[in-house]
């Protein structure tokens, strides 16, 4: 596993190798790149305005780092969009992206969407509902493709493995990564086990990535994203910052099983695809999860199917919008 | 050039217009300095975040003094006096405190955003404002983030500043996150202060149901409430804080925090000579261990209400429609008057729930707070605040 060594050295990062924003900006300015930050949303009228108010004032009024800042909604029912409007920010409905296309309810949909709707040659993903917001959210991800041309993706991670008084301290990634995702990476892409947090939901991309690839709408899309941009590209695409310390809301165990539910899904639709695992039969979408109630035990069954859509280049107003041909880069 | 102080009124509505442009800056600077916890004494990490925000807005003159203030200088154009704007930089929250900040379309939220660091954020904004406004001032103005100010810090920052600073300064100018209207222009004297009280280990336990340090406690708060307080000099005791115990068991220890305040430095020291008596009493009877710990203290003075700056400052506000509320205060004013230099204490917007971990203060007041503190630098910089 030397190249995973080498990769881990060469393209992990810290986000304060990158503090000097005007040298950053000016290394944007120099290679031509626009950027659009999107902030995919579901009722989060409690983080969004300190979201659009810090990153406007650090990285658009300050240091025009971000030449757009949109908040794409899942369809709130509070005050999210105005919050998010109020301070400045482009809102749209997922819905209303698009129309023409049946829509479907999940983040992966918001992400998706934001390809067609947003004009950057990189975009970045910031979730909403982090309350220790910070410029360094934005800077740290995109600064690896402003400075290095090769790298395609680069993911956030929050927790340092730090040597402390000799002793190793394990990479931080969070439950179902390390009792799902890792052992599954270690079994059939051990190379993507140096991705430290393979699941957070913060990531700078290039466009002409981000419309070749799959977007499940659920919860496979950081998955699915890993696996295909890795088949597609190799390690090398791939880049890491630390972030430092992210702060929200813990999840319940028994939501974390529906997580795990679905990414296995995006999982194995892959392996088959790459014939990784050769013989599988269709698999179930029903989650079964049991719950005692008074003295009786009783099955919770809970639908869950991972739709994909398709790579964005495949949509006809997309490649009109954009002036594409379906076949670049294949 | 300004020419007179009406050309000052009639700049007032631009300055709240480009305070309101600046929105973002303001509000993200309101976010990144609060969410820096900033307890009295400890380090002071929001000091770093001022400097680097002035250093940003490319003030030459920018360090961190012996007593660890963060001082910027804006050079004025001609004149070598300067003045002095400043906020402190402490709260009252201690750093374990989540000092996550939320911001809602009319509010922001979260421990410290009125006291102190909306004052800090707008400190931190003034360069810029200035700027966009095209205001060049001939004096030279001190923008400093102060330590050390709150409790038993009792204005060190500031003091240190003031009695070290080598150049004259024509006056000086606080401000605090709120209440928009506050027009502090005199200090009451006042004496700050802790009562600890302990049971000592060799108690005699055959006072049984006696022994505690909470009754000691609560014996001197009856004594103490029995000295008079006269209606004129406006005086008071106030009790602000009392810990004690920590189970059902006998409380061993025991704290009462208080201020005296008055008008009178007199009658401040009278009291203070009463309660050292009362002290000894009560001690000698109960056997407790009690201590008097006096560790901040204001003397009276300040501007008369007619002098020029209060009466520019209220008719700046009165053109703002803010309602002024002239009056004393125990803040920065205290270490001004020490110096004998003019100076007032402003507050920039409304807020509720001060000094509780849900301190909230409303955005769309702070454009008017801001160009009243615009409106004041002009009157003093153009002279229109001095006694003849």
């Amino acid at each position: 596993m030397k190249k995973l060594d080498q990769w881990i050295n060469n393209n992990t990062y810290h986000h304060c190798q990158f503090w000097d924003l005007k040298k950053l900006v000016e290394a944007k300015e120099k290679n031509e790149l626009t950027i659009s930050l999107c902030l995919p949303t579901l009722n989060e009228e409690k983080t969004i305005g300190k979201e659009v108010v810090i990153f406007k004032s650090e990285l658009v009024d300050r240091y025009p780092l971000l030449d757009e800042i949109a908040v794409i909604d899942s369809g709130s029912d509070d005050n999210t969009r105005e919050v998010a409007s109020n301070f400045g920010a482009d809102v749209y409905l997922a819905d209303e992206i698009l129309p023409h296309i049946k829509s479907k309810k999940g983040k992966g949909e918001n992400l998706w969407k934001a390809i067609y709707q947003l004009k950057g040659d990189i975009i970045v993903y910031v979730d909403a509902d982090i309350s220790n917001i910070h410029p360094r959210f934005v800077y740290g991800l995109v600064a690896p493709l402003i400075y290095r041309e090769k790298i395609k993706y680069v993911k956030a991670f929050y927790d340092r493995p730090l040597a402390v008084s000799g002793n190793v301290r394990a990479s931080g990634g969070g439950r179902v990564t390390e009792i799902l995702i890792r052992p599954l990476f270690s079994l059939y892409f051990p190379e993507l086990t140096g991705i430290i947090q393979p699941l957070s939901g913060e990531y700078a991309v290039r466009r002409e990535v981000l419309e070749h690839i799959n977007f499940p709408i659920g919860y496979g899309v950081e998955t699915s994203h890993l696996i295909d941009v890795y088949t597609k590209y190799g390690l090398e695409a791939f880049a890491q910052t630390d972030l430092d310390q992210r702060v929200h809301e813990n999840k319940p165990t028994q939501a974390l099983g529906k997580m795990a539910f679905g990414i296995l899904q995006t999982f194995i639709k892959r392996a088959k695809h790459l014939g990784i695992i050769e013989k599988i039969d269709d698999f179930q979408t029903v989650l079964r999860q049991t719950q005692a109630k008074d003295k009786v035990y009783e099955q919770a069954e809970l639908e869950i199917v991972e739709e994909e859509r398709p790579p964005m280049i495949e949509i006809d107003a997309y490649r009109e919008k954009f002036n594409r041909t379906s076949d670049i880069h294949e | 050039m300004i020419q007179s102080f009406e050309e000052i009124l009639s700049l007032l509505s631009s300055s709240q217009k480009t305070a309101k442009e600046l929105k973002e800056i303001l509000l993200a600077n309101l976010v990144m300095v609060g969410e820096i916890p900033a307890p009295t004494f400890e380090k002071e990490d929001r000091i770093e975040f001022l400097l680097n925000r002035f250093k940003e807005a490319e003030i030459a003159h920018n360090s961190v003094d012996e007593a660890g203030n963060g001082i910027g200088i804006l050079e004025g154009s001609s004149n070598k006096e300067s003045i002095l704007l400043v906020a402190h930089a402490d709260t009252v929250f201690d750093s374990k405190v989540d000092h996550t900040i939320q911001i809602q379309p009319k509010t922001v939220q979260g421990p410290g955003v009125a006291d102190n660091s909306l004052g800090l954020a707008v400190l931190a904004t003034i360069p810029t404002i200035l700027e966009e406004l095209d205001i060049e001032l001939s004096h030279n103005l001190i923008l400093m983030g102060a330590t050390r100010s709150l409790g038993r810090g009792n204005l060190k920052g500031l003091r240190f500043f003031l009695s070290h600073f080598d150049q004259p300064l024509k006056a000086g100018l606080g401000i605090e996150g709120v209440e928009l209207g506050r027009l502090s222009h005199t200090s009451i004297g006042m004496r700050r202060g802790e009562l600890t009280c302990e049971v000592p280990e060799t108690y005699d336990w055959s006072r049984f149901g006696d022994a505690s340090a909470i009754l000691t406690i609560n014996e001197l708060i009856n004594r103490i409430n029995k000295i008079k307080t006269p209606q004129r000099p406006r005086t008071s005791i106030v009790l602000g804080s009392i810990e004690g115990g920590s189970s059902f068991t006998t409380a061993k220890k025991a704290k009462l925090q208080f201020e005296i305040r008055s008008e009178s430095s007199e009658l401040v020291q009278e009291i203070h000579q009463n309660m050292r008596e009362i002290v000894e009493e009560v001690s000698s009877r109960s056997g407790d261990r009690i201590e008097l710990d006096i560790f901040a203290e204001r003397r009276p003075g300040g501007l008369k209400f007619s002098h020029p700056l209060v009466k520019r400052t209220r008719q700046i506000m009165d053109h703002l429609d803010i309602e002024s509320r002239p009056g004393p205060s125990t803040s920065e004013l205290s270490a001004f008057i020490d110096q004998e230099i003019p100076a007032i204490t402003l507050g920039i917007s409304k807020g509720s729930n001060v000094r509780g971990k849900d301190e909230t203060v409303e955005i769309e007041p702070i454009y008017t707070g801001i160009a009243q503190i615009i409106g004041t630098l002009l009157a003093i910089d153009g002279g229109y605040c001095e006694e003849t």
